[in-house]
C-alpha cells in the first residue's frame, strides 16, 4: 500500500530516536528574550550571546550547532509544547504513555508494533522493524509482530559465543535443519520452527549490511553515533526495514545539568548530522524521516544544579520531506501560567504520531494512536 | 540407584517447583524419595532463608531506595539464584504472574520488593490471608488506584481486577458487583500521600480511613449488608468460581500451558477433572494452599507433564545460572544479569499490564528466541564454569572412548534428561560425527565436542520447554 509518497517510489522509512530520561526543553529550545527564563534559571541559564538563535525569540542550546545547521537547511520541524494532560512525572509511566498511546490506563500494545502489523501483516520480512539496543521498547511490541533487536550489529546473530567461524557456520546449518518444517509435531512446535527460521533469516539478512556499506562519513565515538551508524548500514543495505528504533540518555539531569546536558546534546547533534550526511552520500535519504522525543520536559525553575521532572517537552522531525520550521506554540512561561511549576503541554503527542503515520507511513492513524488528534502539518504530502 | 525415569521425574519436579537442579542435587533428592522431596519443598521453613545481608554488604546499591525497576530486579534475581527454598521463591513468582504489579506506574521498587516478600511469607499459606494482605499492600493500592477510591467518588480499578484477575475471572460477576465491591473498599488507602517532589520519596503504608469509607448498604453477589473489604473477600471465597480460578492458575503455571487468561471463560481447562479435584481440596482445607500443592505435585498428570510448558524467561535465566553455577552469590554482574529476563520479554517487577504476561508460546518471538538461545549457549559452552565441567565429566564417565551417538545421548541426558525428535537427534549426531565417529574421552577434542553439543541442544525447539 505504502510504496508511494516520498522518495522516488521507495517505501517510507521511519527512524525513532528516543531521548531517555526527560530532556530539559527549556534549555534545549531557549526563549532567549524572556525574563521568566532568566528568572527561573539562576544556575542553568544560557547567556543570550551563547544561544544559537533560530529566530527573534528562540534559539538552541550552544551544544546543538549541527542541529541548527539542519534547521537552517529547512529539513527540521520543531514541535513545541508536546505532551499530554496530567503528566505523572514518572519516567516509567510517562514512557509507557508515549509507547502505548494510553494515557489513562496501562496499555500492552505499542504504537509502532501496530504500525508494523499494518505494514507487514503476514510477518514476511523478519527485519521490517529493527531495534538497536538491548531491550525491546514497548513501542515496538504487539502480538504477532517480530522485531529484530540488535545490541550490536557487528556481533548480531545466533550462537555468537562459538568463536571459530567454521564451527559456527556448521552449527547454524544444523540449527536450520532442526527448525525446518515439522509437520504433525503440534502447533507450538510448528510455531517455534517458523520463529527459529525467521530469527536465522533475520540475522542472515542483517549480517550482510556491514559488508555492503561504504561511506566516507566518520562517526564520533558516542554510543548514539554507533547506533545511528548501525541504522545507516542496515538502511543502505536495502533489506526492507521500515521502522528503526534507538535511544540515548540519560537526560535525567537532576544534578550537574550544565555539563551533562551539553554533552548529551553534543553527542546527539553530531551523530544526527553524521547520519544524515551518510544517508545523503549513499543517496538513501529521500524516503527517511527521523523523529526525536523525550518522555517529558523538566521543571521550569532549576534546583541549583539541575532540574526535576516536568511536563511539556519538544519533538523534532528531520528529513528531506519535512517542511522545516516551528509548529504549535512555545508554552507560556509566566509563573501563573505554569502547572505545578511546569510548562503546560499544548500539542498532544498522538497528533505528532498521527502526522508521521498518515503523511509518511501512509497508515490510518486513529486505530494506532487510539483516537483523533490535532496533527501538525510538518510533512509534505505530495513528495517534494 | 536411581533409574533414568527417576532422574527425569525428579528433574521435572525441580524445574517446575524450583528453578532446576544440578545432577548431583537431583541424585540426592532421588535418595530421599519423590514424595519426601515434595514435602521438603512445601515445608520451606525447613531450609535456611536467603542471607540478604550478604547481598547488601556486597551490593550496597540493592539497599538504596529508588524508583527504577533495575535495582529491584537485581535483588530478586539474587534471591532466585541463591535460595535454598526453591518452591517458596517459585510461588512468589507465581503470585507475581497472577497479581501482576508494575514499576511502570508504582515507580518504587522498594514497595514492589515488599510485595514480593509478602508473597514469600504468605504465598504457600492461606489464600484468604493472602488476598487480604494484597488488598492492603501499598504497591497494589497505588497500582490499581484504590487511593483514589473515595466514599463520594468510587474508583473501580481495584474492585474490578480483584474479581476479574485475582479471584473469579470474567463471567462470574456483574458490573453492579464491580461497583458494589469497589464501594466496600473505599477508605482503604495509603499514608503518606505527600508529593514526591521536592523532598523525595516517602514510604507508604496501608491506612483505613473510616471517614472516607462508604458505610451504607451494598448488594454484592446476591448478598446485602454494610460490607467492608474483608466481607467482600469472604463472599468471594464462597463462590464456586474462586477455587477453580486459582487452581487453574496453579495448573497453568506448574503443570501445562493453558490458553491466555482472558479466554478462560470461553475455553474449558485442559484437564477439568484435575481442576475439580484441586478446587475441592482447596475448599476442604479452608483455602490453605499447601494441601493443593502437595496433591498437584504428587499427581499423575503432573508427573506426565514433562516438557509441556514453554519456559518463562525468568526460568531460562535463573535455571541456567543455577545449573552452570555461573552465579552463586554476590557477583559484579548482578545488575546486568537482573536485566536478562527483560531482554527475553519478562521484565520482572514491571509486567506489561495488570493482566501480567502472556505465557506459553507467546514468550517466543524471533528477537526473544535469539536472546534465549545465546544466553544459554554462551554458558553451557564455557568450560570455565564449575557446573559445565561437571556436565562434561558426566558425559565422559562411561568409558574411555565413545561414539558420536553415545556422546549426543549423554549430553541430552545431562541437559534434561531431554527427549528430542528423530530429526533433531540425527542433526546432533551428524554434527558430532563430522569430526570422526570415535571420541577419546578426556581429550580437548572431546571437551569441545561435548560443549558444542550442549550449545546446539540449548538452541533446539525442545529445549525451550521445561
Amino acid at each position: 500500500m505504502a510504496a508511494n509518497g516520498n522518495g522516488n517510489g521507495k517505501p517510507p522509512v521511519l527512524v525513532v530516536l528516543q531521548l531517555t530520561g526527560g530532556n530539559d526543553y527549556f534549555n534545549t529550545v531557549i526563549p532567549y528574550n524572556d525574563e521568566h527564563y532568566f528568572d527561573s534559571r539562576p544556575s542553568l541559564q544560557i547567556p543570550q550571546d551563547r544561544v544559537l538563535k533560530l529566530d527573534d525569540d528562540l534559539g538552541f542550546h550552544p551544544a546543538m550547532g549541527p542541529m541548527k545547521d539542519i534547521y537552517e537547511s529547512g529539513d527540521m520541524a520543531i514541535i513545541h509544547g508536546i505532551g499530554y494532560a496530567n503528566s505523572p512525572r514518572s519516567h516509567f509511566r510517562s514512557m509507557d504513555i508515549w509507547h502505548t498511546c494510553e494515557p489513562d490506563k496501562v496499555g500492552t500494545e505499542g504504537w509502532l508494533g501496530r504500525a508494523l502489523r499494518e505494514i507487514d501483516p503476514n510477518g514476511e520480512n523478519p527485519v521490517t522493524g529493527v531495534n538497536i539496543g538491548q531491550a525491546l521498547p514497548r513501542a515496538l511490541v504487539a502480538p504477532g509482530v517480530s522485531v529484530a533487536s540488535v545490541a550490536d550489529l557487528s556481533t548480531y546473530g545466533l550462537l555468537t559465543s562459538i568463536e571459530q567461524q567454521e564451527q559456527r557456520e556448521q552449527m547454524l546449518s544444523r540449527f536450520a535443519n532442526m527448525y525446518g518444517p515439522a509437520v504433525g509435531t503440534g502447533q507450538v512446535m510448528e510455531y517455534l520452527g517458523q520463529t527459529g527460521l525467521d530469527a536465522l533469516k533475520g540475522a542472515d539478512i542483517l549480517k550482510v549490511a556491514p559488508d555492503k556499506y561504504e561511506s566516507t562519513v566518520e562517526y564520533g565515538a558516542s554510543p548514539i553515533a554507533s547506533k545511528l551508524r548501525d541504522i545507516a548500514q542496515i538502511h543502505t543495505a536495502d533489506v526492507g526495514t521500515r521502522v528503526f528504533y534507538c535511544d540515548y540518555g540519560s537526560f535525567d539531569t537532576h544534578a550537574a545539568q550544565a555539563t551533562t546536558h551539553a554533552k548529551l546534546w553534543q553527542d546527539v547533534s553530531e551523530a544526527v548530522q553524521d547520519f544524515w550526511d551518510d544517508l545523503r552520500e549513499n543517496n538513501a535519504d529521500d524516503n527517511v524521516v527521523m523523529i526525536m522525543f523525550s518522555e517529558f520536559g523538566r521543571r521550569v525553575r532549576d534546583n541549583g544544579s539541575g532540574t526535576d521532572h516536568g511536563a511539556a517537552g519538544v519533538g523534532f522531525a528531520i528529513g528531506p520531506s519535512v517542511k522545516g520550521g516551528m509548529y504549535s506554540e512555545y508554552p507560556e512561561t509566566r509563573p501563573e501560567a505554569l502547572e505545578q511549576g511546569d510548562l503546560v503541554p499544548n500539542q498532544d503527542y498522538r497528533g505528532f504520531y498521527t502526522t508521521i503515520l498518515e503523511n509518511h507511513l501512509h497508515l490510518e492513524a486513529p486505530p494506532i494512536v487510539n483516537g483523533q488528534f490535532d496533527a501538525p502539518g510538518f510533512l509534505q504530502t505530495n513528495g517534494h | 540407584m536411581a533409574t533414568r525415569e527417576d532422574i527425569a521425574l525428579m528433574s521435572h519436579l525441580m524445574r517446575r517447583a524450583g528453578f532446576g537442579a544440578t545432577r548431583d542435587e537431583v541424585e540426592r533428592y532421588c535418595e530421599i524419595g519423590y514424595e519426601q522431596t515434595v514435602e521438603m519443598l512445601i515445608d520451606s521453613d525447613s531450609q535456611p532463608p536467603v542471607d540478604e545481608y550478604t547481598l547488601y554488604r556486597y551490593h550496597p546499591i540493592t539497599e538504596v531506595p529508588g524508583g527504577a525497576a533495575a535495582p529491584g530486579q537485581a535483588n530478586w534475581l539474587y534471591w532466585m539464584v541463591t535460595t535454598q527454598r526453591p518452591l517458596e521463591e517459585k510461588m512468589a513468582l507465581f503470585w507475581h504472574h497472577v497479581f501482576a504489579t508494575g514499576n511502570a506506574k508504582v515507580d518504587n521498587c522498594n514497595h514492589l520488593l515488599d510485595q514480593i516478600d509478602m508473597f514469600r511469607e504468605l504465598g504457600m499459606a492461606n489464600y484468604r490471608d493472602l488476598l487480604l494482605a494484597l488488598a492492603q499492600d501499598p504497591a497494589m493500592i497505588y497500582w490499581l488506584d484504590n487511593n483514589e477510591n473515595h466514599k463520594h467518588a468510587p474508583n473501580e480499578n481495584w474492585g474490578r481486577e480483584l474479581l476479574e484477575l485475582f479471584s473469579l475471572g470474567v463471567g462470574h460477576y456483574t458490573e453492579t458487583d464491580v461497583f458494589e465491591c469497589s464501594r466496600a473498599f473505599t477508605g482503604w488507602t495509603i499514608d503518606a500521600k505527600m508529593p514526591r517532589y521536592p523532598y523525595g520519596r516517602h514510604p507508604w503504608k496501608f491506612s483505613f480511613r473510616p471517614e472516607d469509607h462508604d458505610q451504607t448498604e451494598k448488594t454484592f453477589l446476591g448478598r446485602t449488608g454494610n460490607f467492608n473489604g474483608e466481607d467482600i473477600i469472604d463472599i468471594i471465597l464462597d463462590q464456586e468460581a474462586c477455587p477453580r480460578f486459582i487452581t487453574r492458575h496453579l495448573y497453568n503455571f506448574f503443570v501445562a500451558d493453558e490458553p491466555q487468561v482472558p479466554a478462560w471463560n470461553i475455553e474449558p481447562p485442559r484437564n477439568p477433572e484435575a481442576i475439580e479435584a484441586l478446587s475441592k481440596t482447596l475448599v476442604d482445607n479452608n483455602y490453605d494452599i499447601k494441601p493443593v500443592l502437595r496433591e498437584m505435585f504428587n499427581s499423575d498428570y503432573f508427573k506426565e507433564a514433562q516438557y509441556q510448558k514453554v519456559k518463562s524467561p525468568t526460568e531460562v535465566v535463573v535455571g541456567t545460572l543455577r545449573v552452570t553455577k555461573d552465579m552463586t552469590g554476590p557477583d559484579p554482574r548482578l545488575e546486568a544479569l537482573g536485566k536478562e529476563p527483560g531482554y527475553m520479554g519478562q521484565d520482572i517487577l514491571d509486567p506489561p499490564s495488570v493482566e501480567g504476561w502472556h505465557t506459553g508460546r507467546e514468550w517466543i518471538n524471533s528477537g526473544s528466541l535469539v536472546k534465549r538461545v545465546n544466553f544459554v549457549a554462551d554458558r553451557v559452552s564455557n568450560v570455565e564454569l564449575e557446573g559445565v565441567r561437571s556436565m562434561v565429566d558426566y558425559v565422559g564417565s562411561n568409558g574411555s572412548t565413545m561414539s558420536a551417538s553415545d556422546l549426543v545421548d549423554r549430553c541430552l541426558d545431562i541437559m534434561g534428561p531431554l527427549e528430542v525428535d528423530q530429526r533433531t537427534h540425527d542433526e546432533l549426531v551428524s554434527h558430532v560425527s563430522a569430526g570422526g565417529d570415535e571420541v577419546a574421552v578426556g581429550s580437548e577434542d572431546f571437551q569441545e565436542r561435548a560443549t558444542q553439543t550442549f550449545a546446539l541442544i540449548a538452541s533446539t525447539r525442545e529445549y525451550q520447554f521445561g
